[in-house]
């Protein structure tokens, strides 16, 4: 059982790598919410073959939340404004991938200085950190706001999976709280994003430095 | 010991004739050529024996200046340096009495002395036991390329290599001097055998010391600045034995400060490690763009000389973490490549010199089909390259194949080695096939193909001498790939001189079985080479093979330009390590329907030069205009000077 | 018997290598819904180019010619050492696949120099390709080898195939699942197949492995072909001995589990071949780094239990 557990972990880190080289926003979305199903999917696989009935529904809740709600969320909030591709990251591509390994490699590092309860599953804890670095970097790299939201959610499933990690029993309590606090999130970005997308045409946020108030006054000549 | 005094009297004797003959070329190629190999063969002979029969010999004699003794000491670690510096001494004096022809205008008498006072200056360097000594040699051997670099004085080019050259070697020998007055001061004595290892912070001060000085000799990135120009500009068998051996003074003072300073702390492995994959990836990186062959081969020597430090990094991580099999196999590889880089790259800078020498220019996007006409030299730089890439069955594999074969047997290790040697094996293969590149290159530009210029289609074969020079150094590559087995003696006679008898005995042990089956590989694979092309020779069953235009792909009218050339070549790779290689490129912009004639080029400028070092260089010629009105050319005020610092000596220590 | 088994397992692959080809065509013809090439199509190619004349082009030198008998006596060579269903080669010693490795790069070496010694724009081109595409798949060979070797705690592709146990699957499946997506990526790059090269096209712009050889022709053209063969055969075999690691003692047992294993493989190269397009030039340097952090992941996971 672990076995299979620690395949589900590889195709996560897998596909934080994916995340991190894809420029098309479609396959973006799609990737984040597979690996919200394998993260589903994982307390169902570590749990040593008992399957208890909250545990099953739990799972499904969060299995249809982030593999379909989700996704159908930032599917239609791409169609609004039209966004296609995330095209010119800040990084390349090449060193994206190189930072998120070397991301895995010092959580991997990391995970085993960490004084957590023992898992059962190898690398649940390099994995999760890995997940939340990989969504910070699309964050911080990424020009349109959609992929930031992304990131958000990348960083969710990271989350959850640590969760995993440190509440093996019981990680209905955690989890629910962050889920919840994401889910606004998402409605709220998408909102804004609506918002952006109709003032300026565009939901590239590298072009939003026109609202700053040091770029007025230079033009304007005073100070 | 007697033979080597013979030796190095030989070479200076024959430098000193040489000095006299500046009007008649022939004599003076004659009497330097002669010295050279007849002091070469005369001092093999110890070399060899001492490997052999390991015994440490000791000559002392009385030496008036203070605090040093002209004693020179014979052990199996000089010993294993000294072979390739004679080997390389006599190749390079053959070829070199072909090279310099005596219908030019510029007398060949002074750097022939120049070179014969470098052999011997190396070989009291791998020979001292006395500080003073060895910086001595160290200085007469970098004043002496200093003049080979200045040969082509003409050109502004070799004089700006020339005075690079000469403040780096100043530098490193700053450092060196340092150093050892660190270790005197502990030990009251500047004898070799006399120095203690320091306490504490001093050890440590001594060893970065040591690395800094060593390191300038050694060209390891980012102390490499002044290698690349200054090698391509010496001639071109000056060039062989300065990238050959004379680097390896470096890696040898390395290895007799490590002895000096043991046990090691971990980090010092460390670093060293980190130097030696910057080197060795980088240099690759930039030979990669290079577009002239020899400027290419220089950096192809900072990637070996990384290779060697990258190997020794190893062996103290090794030692300092108790993994004794690697540190031998890492230290053992490294000897082997000192060996066997030095055989293959003096080949290379002959083959070089030979392209320079019948075509006008070592440009590659110039040449171009010089396989028909040098196909000797064709056919030996081709061999040297197979053998710099680390091909089998050349002798470029063995000590690459030490060097990975520790790094694996380190892996199941403590996790701090185990993540060197996943770091040595990942740049150790790239760069592997990053050289893999460079070669292929190197070898298809100038050599294959059809000539790209008039001076390119006009080249002549070079004379017997040349020739006889690079194959004596291929017959010593090829030989020295397939003996392998037989080389396991020396390296470990010359590793327990150096690292102590432990290392000889892990070192045998683990070495022997592989080298072997490898020998017995590399046999089976000329067997079916051999094979196969008597077979294909039986399937043509002696019939004439048709002769025709290579297949142009339907267009019936190529010129010699459209083919692929040098930059071309490596241009996907080029692209990719853009960030690191920062290559100018001047693009043309076309505009209009009926545009002119347009150029483009790229250029691959020295990126540690400009963006490490020009900045820091500004500053202090700032600094230095300051002080300028202390520089105003009247020599009373000199002299003044000088009084003034000896009365301000004598006061201070009254 | 036992000395003469290496012989017959050299043989058998000596002999059966060309094979693999003609079930990939097969492979892929069924997908297509042709009919397809004989089976044995390569055999007959070869016989009839062993015997033709070959053309020189002018420009060329010995090195054109030297090519193709180094390039097959290196990959021959290689093949000694491998082992054959669990079962060690001619040559097995400590350190065995780096000398492999760099026998593939001798090939390389004079493959990639008699196409410069046509002087073809086209086959530089190639050549250029050829070589960079090696500074990506090498490295990813290596740390694949070295995660293998971690696994098993062997430093001999012999020893590590046969320590190599069902028992070690279930203990380092990520790893060893990850190191045998590497091997197949490297199969792929290193053999000019779909997606990195379309061995079928006649566009010598878009070619690398196809388009070095262009000139060559007669028997030349025939032992590069072979060598092509004997290089799928010689990734085929690390493969399969990486995901076959159940040895029931028995020789012929075990011979024929492997010679299955080899067909499945190259059912799956047909497959691949089949379902997807070329990649553009420019990507195919992004999947070779695919291949090699997949050998990073196999060592990171590895070195972390």
């Amino acid at each position: 059982m672990s076995t299979l557990a620690e395949l589900t972990i590889v195709f996560i880190i897998l596909l934080n790598l994916a995340l991190a080289v894809s420029g098309s926003m479609s396959v973006c979305i799609r990737l984040a919410a597979i690996q919200g199903v394998a993260a589903g999917l994982l307390p169902l696989l570590a749990g040593g073959g008992v399957m208890r009935g909250r545990a099953m529904a739990f799972a499904a809740f969060i299995i249809l939340l982030k593999g379909a709600v989700f996704p159908w969320l930032m599917f239609r909030a791409r169609e609004k404004t039209g966004a296609r591709r995330d095209v010119d990251p800040l990084i390349g591509y090449p060193s994206s991938i190189m930072l998120c390994l070397g991301a895995f490699a010092a959580s991997s590092w990391l995970g085993s200085r960490l004084p957590l309860p023992h898992s059962g599953v190898a690398f649940i804890v390099p994995a999760s950190l890995a997940t939340i670095f990989t969504g910070f970097l699309l964050i911080t790299t990424r020009a349109k706001a959609i992929t930031q939201v992304l990131g958000y959610l990348v960083i969710e499933n990271g989350i959850y999976i640590f969760g995993l990690a440190l509440f093996v029993e019981q990680p209905l309590m955690v989890e629910l709280a962050i889920l919840l606090d994401v889910f606004v999130a998402v409605f709220v970005m998408g909102i804004a994003i609506f918002h952006i997308s109709r003032e300026f045409d565009h939901i590239d946020t590298d072009q939003m430095d026109e609202l700053t108030d040091w770029h007025q006054s230079e033009e304007g000549g005073n100070i | 010991m007697l033979f080597l005094l013979l030796s190095l009297s030989l070479l200076c004797l024959s430098a000193l004739l040489t000095v006299f003959c500046n009007a008649r070329p022939e004599r003076a190629n004659f009497i330097g050529a002669a010295g050279a190999v007849s002091a070469s063969a005369v001092g093999l002979f110890p070399a060899v024996r001492t490997l052999l029969h390991p015994a440490a010999e000791t000559l002392s004699l009385p030496w008036p200046v203070p605090m040093a003794s002209f004693s020179l000491t014979l052990d199996p670690l000089s010993a294993f340096f000294l072979v390739p510096v004679f080997i390389l001494t006599a190749a390079a004096a053959i070829y070199g009495a072909g090279y310099f022809r005596p219908e030019e205008k510029k007398a060949p008498g002074l750097a022939w002395t120049a070179f014969n006072l470098l052999s011997a200056a190396m070989a009291v360097v791998f020979l001292a036991a006395n500080a003073v000594l060895f910086l001595l040699a160290w200085e007469v051997m970098g004043v002496s390329s200093f003049f080979l670099v200045i040969f082509d004085h003409e050109k502004a080019q070799a004089r700006k290599a020339a005075y690079i050259y000469l403040v780096a070697g100043a530098a490193g020998a700053l450092a060196l001097m340092f150093a050892f007055s660190l270790l005197g001061v502990q030990a009251g004595a500047l004898d070799f055998a006399a120095f203690k290892r320091p306490e504490g912070p001093l050890a440590a001060a001594a060893f970065l010391s040591f690395l800094l000085g060593f390191g300038l000799k050694a060209g390891v990135i980012p102390l490499h600045v002044w290698l690349p120009e200054a090698h391509p500009a010496a001639p071109s068998h000056v060039s062989a034995v300065m990238s050959g051996v004379m680097i390896k003074t470096g890696i040898y003072g390395l290895i007799r400060a490590l002895g000096l300073l043991s046990p090691w702390a971990p980090w010092w492995g460390w670093t060293l490690i980190l130097i030696g994959l910057g080197s060795c990836l980088l240099g690759v990186v930039f030979a990669l763009a290079q577009h002239d062959l020899k400027r290419l081969l220089a950096y192809s020597s900072i990637e070996n000389i990384g290779i060697i430090v990258l190997a020794l990094g190893l062996g103290v991580l090794g030692t300092a973490m108790g993994l004794y099999p690697l540190a031998a196999l890492a230290f053992g590889g490294a000897l082997l490549h000192v060996l066997n880089h030095a055989l293959f790259k003096g080949l290379l800078f002959m083959g070089a010199g030979a392209v320079l020498h019948g075509a006008g220019t070592a440009e590659m996007e110039a040449l171009g089909g010089l396989s028909k006409r040098m196909p000797r030299a064709a056919f030996l730089f081709v061999l040297g390259a197979a053998a710099a890439c680390a091909l089998p069955p050349f002798n470029g594999f063995a000590g690459e194949f030490l060097i990975y074969l520790g790094a694996f047997s380190a892996l199941n290790g403590p996790a701090n080695i185990v993540l060197a040697a996943l770091l040595a094996l990942a740049v150790l293969s790239a760069a592997g096939a990053l050289a893999l590149a460079v070669f292929s290159k190197a070898a298809g530009a100038v050599f294959l193909g059809e000539p790209r210029t008039q001076a390119a289609a006009g080249a002549h074969d070079c004379g017997p001498l040349m020739n006889a020079g690079m194959t004596l150094l291929a017959a010593a590559c090829v030989v020295s790939g397939f003996a392998a087995p037989f080389l396991i003696l020396p390296v470990s006679t010359a590793l327990g001189a150096a690292f102590g008898l432990r290392t000889t005995l892990d070192f045998s042990g683990a070495a022997a079985t592989p080298l072997i089956y490898l020998t017995a590989a590399f046999l089976a694979l000329a067997a079916i080479v051999w094979v196969l092309a008597e077979k294909r020779r039986f399937f043509l069953g002696g019939r004439q093979p048709a002769a025709g235009p290579t297949w142009d792909c339907g267009y019936a009218a190529p010129s010699a330009r459209m083919q692929y050339g040098a930059s071309s070549f490596s241009q996907p790779l080029t692209a990719f390590f853009q960030p690191l290689l920062r290559k100018t490129l001047n693009i043309p912009v076309i505009a209009g329907y009926f545009p002119g004639k347009a150029s483009f080029s790229s250029e691959a400028r020295s990126v540690v030069f400009d963006h490490l070092y020009a900045p820091v260089i500004v500053r202090l010629r700032g600094l230095a205009f300051r002080f300028s009105w202390l520089q105003h050319g009247r020599l009373q005020f000199y002299i003044l000077y000088i009084v003034a610092a000896l009365m301000a000596l004598l006061l201070w220590k009254l | 018997m036992e000395i003469i088994k290496p012989l017959i397992q050299y043989l058998a692959v000596i002999i059966l290598s060309p094979l693999l080809l003609g079930l990939i065509n097969r492979v892929k013809a069924k997908f297509a819904g042709r009919r397809g090439q004989p089976l044995l199509q390569l055999y007959f190619d070869l016989y009839k180019l062993s015997y033709k004349t070959p053309v020189y082009s002018r420009t060329t030198t010995w090195l054109f010619r030297a090519g193709p008998v180094i390039g097959l006596s290196a990959i021959l060579c290689a093949l000694a050492a491998l082992p054959f269903a669990g079962r060690p080669g001619f040559l097995a010693f400590d350190g065995d696949f780096i000398f492999l490795i760099y026998l593939l790069g001798l090939g390389r070496f004079f493959t990639v120099l008699a196409a410069l010694d046509t002087g073809s724009s086209f086959e530089g081109m190639g050549a250029s390709r050829e070589v960079q595409f090696a500074v990506f798949s090498e490295p990813a060979f290596f740390l694949a080898l070295a995660a293998l070797s971690k696994a098993t705690g062997k430093l001999s592709l012999s020893g590590m195939f046969l320590a190599l146990e069902p028992a070690s699957w279930q203990a380092a499946a990520p790893a060893l699942l990850l190191l045998t997506a590497a091997l197949f990526i490297i199969l792929l790059a290193e053999n000019s197949r779909v997606p990195v090269d379309d061995p079928n096209t006649h566009l010598e712009l878009t070619m690398i492995h196809e388009v070095m050889v262009l000139d060559h022709s007669g028997p030349d053209l025939a032992y590069i072909l072979y060598g092509a063969a004997l290089k799928l055969w010689f990734f085929g075999a690390l493969i399969a001995s990486a995901v076959l690691p159940r040895h029931s003692g028995s020789w012929l047992y075990d011979g024929a589990a492997f010679l299955g294993m080899m067909a499945v493989i190259a059912a799956a190269i047909g497959t691949v071949e089949s379902v997807m397009a070329r990649l553009r030039m420019i990507k195919v340097q992004y999947l070779l780094m695919g291949a090699l952090v997949f050998s990073i992941l196999a060592l990171l996971f590895q070195t972390g239990r």
